[in-house]
């Protein structure tokens, strides 16, 4: 059989860092960072004797977070206690949610290449982060650091709807835009406050039942988790053809080597003893409070994609780029309060802006500078005091140091040379030393025209205005 | 008359009227416990030399003209599962023999606030399980009454250190009955409040959903005294309860006349002993010629408690008990070469037998497969007891029991049996099942000279029913007068 005859199956299991200030059952704050075991209290380090109190923030973005994902809200909801042995687990115990999450039966649409689809969550719930260990590069032992324990977390968990690494992509891709429009967290996955565990199986097209998956967990990047799976439903794949059988187990994805290895620590299937919280009284929620939070929501990105095209006349392609992500939106919409022009807006950011953060390897929440400059410089385009060349030199300028673009063409002297004079000089120094682009022209070959328009860019370094050299070198040819 | 022998409503009007100091009273406690505790062994540690200085600075306000709270300078002892910052918090367990607090409970800062003087950390079972303090890993404590037998448990050091008068009052916990049972065996007051009037936040937990902190008193008076200064809703506790704070002295009151007080047979038959059946019976006499009336009724599902009880406590044990592992705090092994051996051997080595006992029952009654056998059929039984309780209430205002089936057993004799031990807390659990009041006082002397305790239950949150029937009770009868030897 051949790879097309498999059908690969995943399912997300999306761990995402609460951005409350507080922890969740102390008041300890939930900075990353810090020296080791400075946001510490008796709560978090489980000290005898210590109670958690929810703090009801969480329970508030938990619901958001729902909301958000068109979940069904639990109104009789607890904690329960999830018990097992390590050393990032203070009390022994996880304080998590087991039969009663918060949020329950929703959805997600991402686009694939066939259209929209539907990946199905099944449940989102609150519970705490662990501490960290860091094993010393000398040998020494380990040491624990419990700044990250009692940092809230909601655990997303998608019903095994995905069927490639592309639409996993899309659909973490679409949790975090969610997350961070509505403002729960940072998402912040190389500081981990973004991370999944993946569920691969494989199975021959056609069958119903699903086969035996493995898990990946901790995976914190877009391109680990795409090579992961990709990885994994080959191997499993292989492996089937082998007549082997796949073992339910954990994996641990290697990113230097590129391979899934088997973490035989995890001994047994672990018995975590799963009781409701005795410390904590059952979170209940009325109609008020659940209808309150959805009011406070923000517009969320498929409102912000439909009124982008109506209103501003997007296409398809630039509004659904736009409103990808909560930074480039309210960049955007920042931005055109003060130039106006939602066209040449959204164009930089599709294009120029995602194209630089791509070459510096980073994500829209790293973008420094605000609608504020990006309005200026939009407005100085329009005003023909640069060219779109500059306006490109000026966006990786912004993306080193953020000042007002008009103040960095004055500095780097990139002002548009927009005086007929000055432009006409050029012109006919272009003329004079190209004739045989003359003569071609004049023959017929407008392609020429544009030789000689681009000889004017390079001789004032990109500064002239582009539609004044245009109707000036046609006026000069046509005498 | 020596100082340590007044009720602490007596010794804050001496204070009052400036007939004696904090540090005399401190001191003669000091004297006293040096004197007697080395035959008792109440406490496990003793903090002399900060009581002393706190006794003196009490003075010195008073003397100034400070305002003082009316109990400023009067001594307390604390049982040792409840936290004071800088001071060792054992919970009688190798676990915790040199775990310094590094806070404080809310009881303490509520009593810091009335700047009470600590004498010391009072002698339990370990971790708060057991029903003699025979299960203390560090000794035992004995009953001042008769020193070849047990104070009761888990609160042993907290009752016997009243009953010897090493302390004025104490604070014990009181999971199944470790306030209420010793204070029966040790002839003293002992109150178990509501589940939630009191802050847990600070005493290491024994049974999260069941454990309540209550004061242990030479008499009613005192006992709603020190309810007052621990009583009231903490932010640090989500199972405390916010509601208005009671004076509950204004409970005193001398007169039951219409009271209605029910009398469950089940408390008076089988397996209680004789004499504390009678007792029992003659209290309640004695109820009805002070004008109550008294009927006997029937608590059928609460003989399911002792079940119920094992079943939830041991599981909530189980999980509290984790953070005892050898990490961050607490007994380490010196045997290790992986992580899994630190946490087998320090909690091998760290804890006592009956820790572990329950330890192991809790997990088992947690894990997957018995779950539902155990753990869920327990919390619907221990709902039905709570309906049952609930559906007496509306007929009484209060009811009646023996607080323990038999007087103070001898040491050594039931701690070979496990079940037999569970059973002296039969009357007492029930209401921990409930989440309910109950105080204990004594009411005779057995024909070895040993108090029986009475047990009077109310409804949630109703402890002046309990404080007025019982101060009706003191006030007309006179136990008070038999003292230990």
């Amino acid at each position: 059989m051949s790879r097309d005859d498999y059908e690969v199956v995943i399912g997300l299991e999306v761990h995402c860092e609460l951005s409350t200030k507080t922890k969740i059952f102390c008041s300890c704050s939930t900075e990353f960072g810090g020296e080791p075991n400075s946001h510490c209290c008796p709560i978090c380090m489980a000290m005898p004797g210590a109670l958690p109190v929810l703090n009801e923030k969480v329970v508030e973005y938990a619901v958001k977070a729902g909301l958000a994902t068109n979940c069904s809200i639990e109104k009789n909801s607890k904690n329960d206690r999830k018990n097992y042995f390590y050393p990032d687990t203070p009390k022994a115990y996880q304080i998590s949610q087991f039969d009663k999450p918060l949020c329950y039966e929703g959805y997600v649409t991402i686009e694939t290449e066939d259209g929209e689809k539907q990946i199905r969550i099944e449940r989102i719930h609150i519970e705490e982060d662990a501490g960290k260990l860091n094993h010393d590069e000398y040998g020494r032992g380990t040491f624990i650091d419990l700044n990250r324990a009692g940092v809230p977390l909601i655990e997303v968990v998608s019903k095994p709807d995905m069927r490639n690494s592309q639409e996993v992509e899309a659909y973490m891709r679409k949790l975090k835009s969610i997350f961070e429009y509505i403002g729960i967290s940072d998402c912040k996955m190389e500081q981990g406050s973004l991370r999944a565990d993946v569920n691969v199986s494989v199975r021959k097209r056609g069958e119903k039942e699903f086969g035996t998956r493995t898990e990946m967990k901790n995976m914190n990047s877009f391109r680990n988790i795409v090579r992961a799976i990709d990885y994994e439903a080959e191997r499993q794949i292989e492996e089937i053809e082998k007549g082997n059988k796949i073992a339910q187990e954990s994996l641990r994805w290697d990113e230097i080597s590129g391979r899934t290895f088997s973490m035989r620590d995890k001994e047994d299937a672990q018995d975590y003893r799963y009781f409701p919280e005795p410390d904590l009284v059952a979170i209940r929620l009325s109609d008020e409070y659940i209808e309150k939070i959805k009011k406070q929501l923000p517009e969320l990105p498929e409102s912000r994609k439909k009124r982008y095209k109506e209103q501003y006349e997007l296409t398809e392609k630039a509004a659904n780029f736009v409103t990808s992500s909560k930074y480039y939106s309210d960049l955007f919409e920042e931005a055109i309060k003060i130039c106006n022009n939602p066209k040449t807006t959204g164009n930089l950011i599709m294009s120029d802006i995602a194209r630089i953060l791509n070459e510096r390897e980073e994500e829209p929440n790293c973008i420094k500078f605000t609608g504020k400059e990006l309005g200026e410089l939009v407005t100085l385009i329009d005003k023909g005091k640069i060219s779109s060349a500059i306006a490109k030199k000026v966006l990786e300028e912004l993306f080193n140091e953020v000042k007002m673009p008009s103040k960095i063409i004055e500095e780097k002297g990139w002002i548009q040379i927009s005086d007929e004079e000055s432009i006409k000089q050029v012109v006919l120094k272009i003329l004079e030393n190209n004739s045989q682009s003359v003569l071609d022209y004049k023959a017929g070959k407008d392609r020429a025209l544009g030789f000689l328009v681009g000889q004017a860019m390079k001789e004032t370094k990109g500064k002239a205005n582009p539609q004044m050299l245009n109707k000036m070198f046609l006026e000069e040819l046509n005498k | 008359m020596e100082l340590y022998e007044y009720t602490v409503h007596e010794l804050v009007e001496k204070l009052e009227k400036r007939e004696v100091t904090s540090e005399e009273i401190t001191r003669s406690y000091f004297n006293r416990i040096k004197e007697k505790d080395p035959e008792v062994k109440a406490y496990v540690s003793t903090l002399e030399e900060e009581a002393m200085k706190k006794a003196k600075q009490v003075d010195e306000d008073r003397k100034t003209g400070k305002q003082v709270s009316k109990f400023a300078g009067i001594p307390i002892g604390i049982k040792d599962n409840m936290c004071i910052t800088g001071t060792k918090t054992t919970c009688s367990s190798k676990m915790l023999e040199n775990f310094v607090a590094p806070y404080n409970a809310t009881v303490i800062e509520n009593l810091n606030k009335q700047d009470l003087v600590y004498l010391g950390k009072l002698n339990m079972d370990e971790f708060a399980m057991g029903s003699s303090t025979e299960h203390s890993a560090f000794f035992k404590t004995h009953n001042p009454w008769d020193l070849a037998r047990v104070p009761g448990g888990s609160s042993g050091g907290s009752a016997a250190a009243v009953a010897a008068d090493l302390a004025p009052w104490t604070l014990g916990s009181d999971t199944g009955g470790s306030i209420r049972q010793p204070a029966s065996l040790c002839g003293i007051v002992g109150l178990k409040p509501t589940y939630g009037l009191v802050s847990r936040y600070g005493l290491v937990a024994f049974a999260s959903s069941l454990d309540q902190i209550g004061p242990l008193t030479k008499d009613v008076t005192d006992s709603a005294m020190l309810l007052n200064l621990i009583a009231g809703h903490d932010d640090k506790d989500s199972t405390s309860i916010d509601m208005e704070k009671k004076d509950y002295t204004k409970s005193l009151i001398n007169d039951v006349k219409g009271m209605k007080i029910g009398l469950p047979k089940e408390y008076i038959g089988e397996g209680v002993n004789e004499e504390v059946r009678n007792a029992v019976l003659a209290v309640a006499k004695k109820y009805e010629e002070m004008g109550a009336i008294v009927e006997e009724c029937s608590l059928d599902v609460g003989k399911y408690s002792t079940a119920v009880y094992y079943i939830i406590a041991c599981a909530e044990a189980s999980s509290n008990l984790g953070r005892f592992d050898g990490i961050r705090y607490g007994y380490r092994t010196e045997k290790f070469d992986n992580l899994k051996d630190i946490y087998k051997n320090s909690r091998s080595e760290g804890f006592g037998p009956e820790v572990k006992r329950r330890i192991i029952l809790g997990t088992y009654v947690l894990s997957s497969g018995y779950y539902d056998a155990y753990y869920k059929k327990a919390q619907k039984v221990r709902t039905v007891i709570k309906n049952s309780f609930n559906k007496l209430f509306e007929k009484y205002d209060i009811l009646l029991s023996p607080t323990s089936p038999t007087t103070a057993f001898k040491i050594g004799e039931k701690s070979n049996n496990p079940v037999e031990m569970y059973l002296a807390d039969s009357c007492t659990v029930p209401v921990n099942i409930g989440g309910l009041p109950a105080i204990s006082m004594p009411c005779a002397l057995d024909s070895k000279g040993l108090p029986i305790g009475l047990q009077l239950i109310g409804k949630a949150f109703d402890e002046e029913k309990i404080f007025r029937a019982a101060y009706t009770y003191e006030q007309n009868t006179n136990f008070r007068e038999n003292k230990p030897q």
